[in-house]
């Protein structure tokens, strides 16, 4: 099967700025893909590549295996949520959605027709004749996405399309993108700086930071076995413990401890291994560890999280993170408290640079 | 916004409103007492003496008076549609496009709103009279020259307004449309134009406006037999006021008041956000 | 199937794209070249140039002889008089704008808008017939003077004085002072004020040390924006002044349409116009951005 979106070494330079340096990504057809980075990390301005707003400085950009990176944007056939949605001030709601067919030439009665089941489509039935501003954000959100969709584009680019709703509208609007994708068939790309929002909707994320693409998989890829250390970092909260590799199966802390963890990195690489709040356990000193290993601190603080509670730790050179659910009846640490923090086997992950 | 949250207090509110109330007399008192005396049958020019059209009488059979008239209202139409054209065509330019050269361009286009008149009119003197010496080219004064400065003048205008229109615009509405296979020139069609348009209508009632106050600019390019209403007013008023002049003065009040009126009615018209 | 995107493609595109720039420019640019650029160094060239006996020009021998003539008494005195009207016009408009634009920065969204409206109406009406009426009302049998003779404070003789002109100056260039203030003043961010209350300053100690620094860049604009025409003022002091008051304005006319000693016309020409662009470049320095 021909991938939707096919990149090949992709690169895009404004005047000196490497803003995409060399990257590869296929996106398969039907796929919901996140493109994720902190700001400036060249997502959008890939998401802009594959619209045609900006042209490769090289590489090559395929489109159902058409090549398309020298097209403008008028000849892809993609389209695009903004993420201010664009919606044309002077236009009402029809127009805006009808507009794209029009300018195909798409015979009036046939666009007005498919424009009013775009509408219907996202609810925004009875609404047609409104202007944008007397659209609320939520509303203005589903009318950028009927105006994109009502032209059956082949992939879907959406940049941020919820960066601009409050927390709840944002929750709704998530599921309702998912569910669409899914009854469409159609790829959406999207662009977020959301780490939560692209693993809850997304079928594989890539993770960019400075124009270069760190790692592509699916959320739980991402989520258990990081690429590397920014990617743990970003990408949820993690405890990065400083270490050197001495074998494949063993990692030596900075205060000496030994720890069994798997890596395929040579020995003496500097590694962190990466211990998520919620795999990490609380224990007393006297039990030894049954198996994975143990590091022995001190509760410096409690925060209290309502369904968690998160507990530091002080190690001898640094402080870590420990995540419990907030269990009735369960015996309560306080500050002070010596404690063990320890973990399953398997449970962290080894991140070089 | 938060304007009205400070609450004036006690003298400080006296003081102010009385003082808005005398810059408003100050305002209109001047204009509302000429208004009036214009239809005063009185040779005196301030005195009341009865009411009378005869002075817009006299306003209508005065042939003088009529031929500048016609050739104000000539200049301005041809001196705003050219600098309308040129004027947002620039605009565009340097809101939308980075080319070489495009800073000195820049300067340029606000010289000539910062440069007094009376400079510029010395500059379009000199440069028409000597086009002789240079070139060869025996230049007539009047008409053309008259136009040709004006619209010197008035590109500048209409570049601003329609500029400040284009930068409160956001770029995205035109990927958007381009996204939605728009061809460049459709994007311009139906979403840039109607989007500046207002911006357009301001510029270009400026630039009538501009074309139709001008004095100082046209005293020096205009030619015997072809002046505008302005300069053969301000000659009238150096030899003396006049009834005549009363009546002259009021119709070109009113025709700049209207054309006030219409540029707001233009700004109202489509005002909402663009962003 | 089109190519894919490389280096040289880019370019390409990029080189494009400057090229339509310009190309939507160049209508503009060539005219204001043509009949903006080349009079105005045409005006500085004839600055250093030399009156002959007939009248003429004579272009040829470079010299400073037009502006030696700056320094002459007649000369000094038209250019400190011009500068000294102009201050004094300013500081009037200043006067009477600042209270004007407050107020009118705490009235209520629709009476703002109101107001606004007629302030612009003004500040569009054509500005020789507002000086004309001015020249009715100060006439020897105008309505001013009829008034003060009956309240028994005899004859209003100030028509063809400076104190015409000066008036007449502050009526057409007030609304440039209002404008800006208001803007400035409307933008303030009015809990400063509340703060300063609040931490015990009185009402003119919070107008000293709060509003008026935060509406200062407003004040540098609208002085800015009312200083540069009443210092090349030409028409009001031609139908209010008086032969007594002859301003930078009226000399580079006569120079031109009278004397015709158009070197000398030039250099004051020229001297003025570098006078405005200081300004207005100072204006751009403190942040004013329209005109």
């Amino acid at each position: 099967m021909t991938a939707a979106v096919e990149i090949t070494g992709v690169t895009k330079r404004f005047d000196d700025v490497v803003a995409v340096d060399d990257i590869d990504l296929t996106i398969a057809d039907g796929e919901f893909f996140a493109m994720l980075g902190p700001s400036g990390c060249g997502k959008t301005t890939t998401l802009r590549m594959i619209a045609g707003l900006e042209f490769p400085t090289e590489g090559s950009l395929q489109i159902f295996g058409e090549e398309v990176g020298t097209l403008p944007p008028n000849k892809r056939p993609v389209n695009t949520v903004f993420q201010n949605y664009a919606l044309f001030p002077h236009m009402n709601l029809l127009e805006n959605v009808g507009f794209g067919l029009k300018m195909k030439g798409v015979a009036k009665q046939e666009a007005t027709q498919r424009a009013l089941a775009a509408i219907e489509l996202v609810q925004l039935g009875g609404m047609e004749k409104r202007r944008p501003n007397q659209l609320s954000g939520g509303q203005q959100q589903r009318v950028a996405l009927a105006r994109a969709l009502v032209n059956e584009p082949k992939v879907l680019l959406l940049d941020e399309p919820l960066g601009a709703l409050d927390l709840k509208l944002r929750q709704e609007m998530q599921g309702e993108l998912k569910s669409l994708q899914r009854d469409l068939g159609v790829s959406f790309v999207f662009v977020t700086h959301d780490q939560e929002e692209a693993l809850t909707m997304s079928d594989r994320i890539a993770v960019m930071d400075q124009g270069k693409l760190l790692q592509v998989g699916t959320p739980e890829e991402i989520y258990e076995r990081p690429a590397n250390r920014f990617v743990a970092d970003f990408i949820g909260q993690t405890n990065l413990l400083e270490g050197t590799v001495a074998d494949a199966m063993t990692v030596v802390l900075e205060n000496g401890t030994r720890v069994a963890a798997a890596s395929d990195h040579a020995a003496g690489t500097k590694v962190a291994l990466s211990l998520r709040p919620e795999r990490a356990k609380l224990a007393p000193r006297d039990i030894a560890p049954s198996d994975g290993a143990g590091i022995d601190g001190t509760v410096a603080g409690i925060t209290y999280l309502g369904n968690a509670l998160v507990y530091r730790v002080a190690l001898d050179w640094m402080e870590v993170e420990v995540r419990d659910e907030n269990r009735p009846n369960a015996d309560r640490l306080t500050a002070g408290d010596a404690v063990r923090v320890t973990w399953e086997p398997g449970a962290v992950a080894v991140v070089a640079e | 916004m938060a304007g009205n949250a400070q609450q004036l207090r006690g003298n400080t509110r006296w003081v102010l409103s009385l003082n808005a109330v005398l810059v408003y007399v100050f305002f209109y008192a001047p204009i509302a007492l000429l208004i009036l005396y214009s239809f005063s049958d009185d040779q005196l020019v301030g005195r009341w003496g009865g009411f009378t059209l005869d002075w817009y009488r006299a306003f209508g059979q005065n042939d003088e008076v009529q031929n500048a008239l016609s050739v104000s209202l000539r200049v301005a139409l041809i001196s705003t549609l050219l600098s309308v054209v040129l004027g947002t065509m620039a605009a565009l330019s340097l809101e939308r496009f980075r080319f070489r050269g495009n800073r000195i361009f820049d300067a340029l286009l606000y010289l000539p709103v910062i440069i007094p008149d009376v400079t510029m009119a010395v500059m379009m003197l000199i440069f028409f009279t000597s086009l002789d010496d240079i070139i060869g080219l025996q230049v007539t004064k009047g008409f053309t020259t008259i136009t040709l400065s004006h619209v010197a003048f008035s590109i500048s205008f209409v570049s601003i307004v329609v500029r400040a229109r284009l930068a409160g615009m956001s770029e995205t509405l035109e990927e958007a449309a381009q996204d939605l296979y728009a061809s460049r020139w459709q994007a311009f069609r139906f979403v840039t134009l109607p989007l500046i348009l207002p911006g357009i209508v301001g510029g270009a009632l400026l630039a009538l406006t501009l074309s139709l106050d001008d004095v100082v600019i046209t005293q020096f390019v205009a030619g015997p037999g072809s002046t505008t209403l302005p300069v053969y007013v301000f000659g009238l008023i150096r030899r003396g006021v006049s009834p005549l002049i009363n009546a002259v003065s009021v119709v070109m009040l009113a025709a700049s008041v209207l054309l006030v009126v219409l540029s707001l009615v233009a700004q109202r018209a489509r005002g909402g956000s663009v962003t | 199937m089109t190519a894919a995107a490389t280096p040289e493609f880019e370019v390409a595109n990029e080189r494009n794209k400057r090229r339509r720039g310009l190309l939507m420019a160049l209508p503009a640019y060539v005219y204001l070249i043509l009949f903006f650029a080349l009079p105005l160094i045409i005006v500085v060239v004839y600055s250093f140039a030399t009156r002959n006996r007939f009248g003429g020009t004579d272009l040829s021998g470079w010299n400073l002889e037009a502006y030696a003539k700056l320094g002459e008494p007649i000369v000094r005195d038209i250019l400190f008089r011009s500068l000294w009207l102009a201050i004094i016009t300013t500081v009037i408009c200043l006067l009477f704008a600042y209270p004007f634009a407050y107020f009118l920065a705490t009235r209520s969204q629709v009476v703002r808008n109101l107001m606004l409206v007629f302030v612009m109406i003004p500040f569009w009406s054509n500005f020789l017939v507002r000086n004309y009426a001015w020249r009715v009302l100060l006439g020897n049998d105008g309505p001013v003077s009829r008034l003060t003779e009956t309240i028994g404070l005899g004859e209003t003789t100030i028509l063809f004085t400076p104190t015409a002109v000066v008036l007449g100056l502050v009526y057409g260039f007030l609304p440039f002072m209002i404008l800006p203030l208001y803007a400035s003043i409307e933008r303030m961010d009015w809990s400063l004020i509340e703060a300063s209350r609040d931490l015990g300053a009185t009402g003119l100690q919070t107008f000293r040390s709060v509003t008026f620094p935060l509406s200062l860049p407003g004040v540098i604009a609208g002085s800015i924006l009312v200083f540069i025409p009443s210092l090349g003022a030409y028409v009001t002091p031609e139908i209010l002044g008086g032969a007594k008051t002859t301003l930078l304005g009226s000399y580079i006319v006569t120079q031109f349409l009278t004397a015709r000693n158009w070197p000398v016309g030039a250099s004051v020409s020229t001297v003025l116009m570098v006078v405005m662009l200081a300004a207005t470049l100072v204006y751009f320095r403190k942040g004013g951005r329209t005109l």
